[in-house]
């Protein structure tokens, strides 16, 4: 089968079952998008499926044929994305290792809502866990970022 | 877009590329007599300031980072302290993540030491590498060198406004002998231009972009997977595998059973079977057909619900006693009213968001490891152990860490990767899946405390009895340790900060089953929330105002003498004389954040607020936490205030994050809880261990950092302990509910 990510395609014959997120990081070598839980629990790994947060750990290869994979490493070209600067400008990041998934749940938000409220923001983010607890500047850089998208 | 993994290897290549290149560079030297500052030479047990800072020719000045970055900013903030006493540009300045290696002193990034106790020996350093430079332009200029100071990467003459940069220096400067530590002058506080600024994080363009290099994102050429099913039951181990069936399996390249350790655990791997795979998803789907017969082990007998009633009824049997003032018995015989508590908390795990992993290539002579450890020294001494290598033969590359909270000072999975690579001899990566890391990690202890109040007529506090109890960290090196060791008992327990006439301090006995462990805070986490509980308690009882009632039991500005009250006390390995326990700086937090939080005014306008400060790490917080809830119980926490009084601080901003994660790091103490069945871990992922996601936590944290020449104290882990006693008491202001046994839930109904 063929697999669009990140605006590339490659040829993939194995086990159509596998998890996206091995694809990823096993097989392309690109680990920005992070393992952590396995049960589609913490967010760690979320890549956007046709602009769709999805858990990759969960998301098997069969389910992406003919879909558009976006990874960290294709949010932008150069770190630009706003919700990328916004991470920055609130130094969001202590560990930094949830942070991938936390800005592409982030980016998916903002790309629907372009003002959400701290309720929105709870919702839509609270399947994305931070054990270093930087959930304060979580919020403070979506609402930068907000209207950017 | 480059592929982040051949980008991470080119970078390794570099960074030792570049240190030969620069040991040649050395040699070339004219008339060399290479001072170590120079040269990262230094070998053995000594430990001089050199091996922190390299100045190139070329003008960059690298600077070497010891201790490992786990989100606390080291790799920030150490290099601060460098470049102040140096004078040198941020923008030629590189930071290398040190090996594993005696010669940089103690690398153990634990118990929030890594800035406090490496202050001064850094300013030194850099002072050091600043004088040899000025020396060096003095002689080309045949100036004093007092008239020669270092400024933005250059040496000026001041009388004369000449200058030359730190590159033009360097063959000189290497020539000159290492001045005497009273010619070293250290920059004056209120000449500082680095330290104390809110300097941004030199990996957060990495961390933004996916870049950032963990333990479990290292890829090595021909690599190998491997994910290892480890005994249900602590020391048991596999009596039978169906070996041939998993061999057959997609992708296997090997079943490997490793060595059951005996006790003491220590840092030894756990054992099990391993199966190695040519990915990781082969690996785990393979082990899902492993069908292993475990041998009988007497840790089965370990079960969480009779373990806690035994643990309750010891703590409220007279224990052995560690501190005491005046007289307790006496004081319970003459009360007014006595008041009692008891309470409980649950194990915990670390739960790094990176579960462990490292990356082992070995040789006959030689390993080399990649992985995300606390503690590389560790990781060294027992890699070279188990595969019987002199120490120096074993490299420990330290990656970024995902985490670390103590679960990553304990380097077993690092001898797992080695033992494996070494029996593939290819590389191989060895990845914990959250179910390892959540059912075979060292896990937070669970513990039992009782607490006895007295009183007098006039509702003063006359004594106070606390007996602790819990399987101590000391069993996992020890297997005869069946009570709470000194070490655990100073965090919290022996330093209770209370001016109360008869004060008694107790330990009791409590085996340990499953390997027991440092998390974040360690033993503070449940004696801060014990004893911060009860004082809330005690306020109720008494009609008096928490805040005012702690100030009362703290008693008069002091440093506490523990001679005094029969005790020895470690002060976390520092000296009493230059970190006192002093009780001033300790109310200063608590009016601080009861001001911050308009505490005075919280029952006017309906808020309900719960208060907690704690000294450790030489630190002192407090903290307030703020707590909304709704009709079903379901609690939130619209805001949260935090007072934190560390001394010297090297970076304000990375202590701000601190505050806030630290707050909701112990949040996550309060509603999780690991527990076991016939000595199986019954937690397995997420979904059954609860952390605290967004909606437990603060909206907002309002961190004040008390502004002080005191030498630094600890950072990372101080803000953790009053965490849950500070949410516990809010929820009791809210519902009337006292919460005296962790895991609080996450809906708690009005009583």
């Amino acid at each position: 089968m063929k697999v669009t990510i990140n605006q590339k395609t490659f040829d993939y014959d194995g086990d159509p079952a596998m998890p996206l997120l091995w694809f990823i990081r096993d097989d392309l070598k690109m680990t920005g998008t992070k393992f952590s839980c396995g049960m589609a629990l913490c967010g760690a790994c979320t890549v956007h499926i046709n602009g769709e947060p999805t858990r990759s750990c969960q998301l098997p290869m069969s389910a992406i044929q003919g879909k558009q994979v976006t990874t960290i490493e294709g949010l932008s070209k150069d770190a630009s994305h706003p919700v990328q600067q916004a991470w920055r400008e609130h130094n969001v990041p202590q560990c930094g290792y949830c942070q991938s998934g936390q800005m592409m749940q982030a980016a998916a938000l903002l790309s629907k809502n372009a003002d959400p409220s701290d309720e929105d923001i709870e919702n839509y983010m609270s399947g994305n866990i931070c054990r270093c607890g930087t959930y304060p500047r979580i919020r403070a850089a979506i609402k930068t970022a907000a209207g950017k998208v | 877009m480059t592929d982040t993994i051949s980008t991470s290897r080119r970078a390794f290549l570099k960074r030792s590329a570049t240190a030969s290149g620069f040991t040649l560079g050395l040699t070339l030297l004219p008339a060399s007599r290479p001072s170590a500052m120079f040269a990262d030479t230094s070998a053995g047990d000594s430990l001089t300031p050199s091996v922190f800072v390299s100045i190139h020719e070329s003008g960059e000045v690298e600077i070497t980072c010891h201790r490992s970055e786990m989100g606390q900013q080291i790799r920030t903030s150490i290099p601060q302290i460098i470049v102040e006493e140096l004078g040198a540009n941020w923008q030629f300045v590189k930071v290398v993540q040190a090996t594993g290696h005696p010669k940089y002193g103690d690398q153990n990034t634990d118990g929030s030491r890594s800035i406090r106790r490496n202050f001064d020996r850094l300013r030194e350093a850099g002072a050091t590498a600043a004088y040899l430079l000025r020396a060096a332009a003095a002689t080309g200029w045949q100036a004093d060198i007092a008239d020669c100071e270092v400024s933005d990467h250059q040496v000026v003459h001041t009388p004369s406004g000449k200058k030359v940069g730190f590159g033009k220096l360097v063959a000189v400067a290497a020539t000159l002998p290492l001045p005497e530590a009273d010619k070293l002058a250290l920059k004056p506080r209120k000449d500082w231009q680095s330290i104390g600024k809110p300097i941004r994080s030199l990996d957060i363009q990495a961390m933004t972009s996916g870049k950032a290099v963990y333990g479990q994102d290292v890829i090595l050429p021909d690599m190998c997977f491997a994910v290892i099913q480890r005994p249900p039951v602590v020391f048991s181990s596999a009596e039978s595998v169906n070996v041939a069936d998993i061999k057959a399996m997609p992708g296997v390249l090997d079943v490997i059973t490793l060595p059951a350790p005996e006790a003491p655990a220590m840092f030894k791997p756990l054992g099990g079977v391993a199966i190695v795979a040519k990915n990781t998803w082969q690996a785990w789907q393979a082990s899902k057909s492993l069908s292993v017969k475990w041998s009988e082990h007497a840790n089965a007998v370990y079960n969480s619900t009779t373990y806690r009633e035994q643990l309750l009824a010891t703590a409220n049997k007279p224990g052995e006693v560690v501190r005491h003032q005046g007289s307790f018995s006496q004081a319970e015989k003459q009360a007014h009213s006595v008041l009692k508590a008891q309470y409980y908390a649950p194990h915990l795990a670390q739960a790094p968001m990176e579960p462990p992993a490292a990356t082992a290539v070995v040789t006959d002579d030689s390993a080399q490891v990649w992985t995300s450890v606390q503690t590389p020294q560790a990781a060294r001494q027992v890699v070279a152990a188990a595969l019987n290598l002199d120490p120096e033969k074993v490299t420990i590359n330290v990656t970024l860490l995902g985490g670390g909270f103590g679960r990553k000072s304990k380097p077993d999975f690092v001898v797992e990767a080695a033992l494996l690579a070494k029996a593939m001899k290819r590389p191989v990566k060895v990845v914990w899946r959250r179910e390892d890391d959540l059912q075979h990690g060292y896990f937070h202890t669970v513990s039992a405390q009782a607490l006895t109040a007295t009183f007098n007529q006039q509702n003063q506090v006359t004594g106070w009895l606390h007996n602790s109890v819990f399987p101590s960290i000391s069993s996992t090196f020890d297997p005869s340790a069946n009570k709470p060791s000194d070490g655990e008992l100073d965090l919290g327990l022996v330093d209770t900060p209370f001016a109360i006439e008869n004060l008694q301090l107790e330990r009791g006995e409590a085996i340990a089953h499953v390997r027991i462990g440092w998390m974040r805070s360690v033993a503070n986490v449940y004696h801060a929330f014990a004893i911060q509980s009860f004082v809330d308690e005690i306020a109720h009882h008494t009609g008096k105002d928490q805040q005012a009632l702690m100030l009362e039991l703290i008693g008069p500005d002091r440093h506490i003498d523990f001679a005094q009250s029969n005790a020895k006390y470690g002060n976390y390995g520092d000296p009493l004389e230059s970190y006192p326990v002093d009780t001033a700086r300790l109310k200063n937090v608590i009016n601080t954040v009861c001001e911050k939080a308009n505490w005075a005014q919280r029952h006017k306008k309906g808020r309900y607020l719960g208060l907690a400060a704690h000294r450790s790490f030489l630190t002192y917080a407090a903290v307030i936490i703020e707590v909304e809830v709704d009709k079903s119980g379901s609690w939130s926490i619209p805001k949260a205030y935090v007072a934190l009084d560390a001394g010297t601080v090297v970076n304000p901003e990375h202590v701000k994050a601190q505050c806030e994660g630290g707050i909701i790091y112990g949040i996550s103490c309060a509603i999780g809880q690991i527990t076991a069945s016939n000595g199986q871990i019954n937690e397995s992922n997420f979904h059954n261990y609860l952390v605290a996601r967004m909606p437990q936590t603060p909206v907002e944290v309002e961190v004040t950092i008390i502004d002080s020449v005191a030498p630094p104290g600890g950072v990372g882990e101080p803000p953790t302990p009053p965490a849950a006693p500070a949410l516990a008491n809010a929820l009791f202001a809210a519902t009337g509910v006292r919460l005296r046994e962790l895991p609080i839930p996450l809906s708690v109904k009005r009583s």
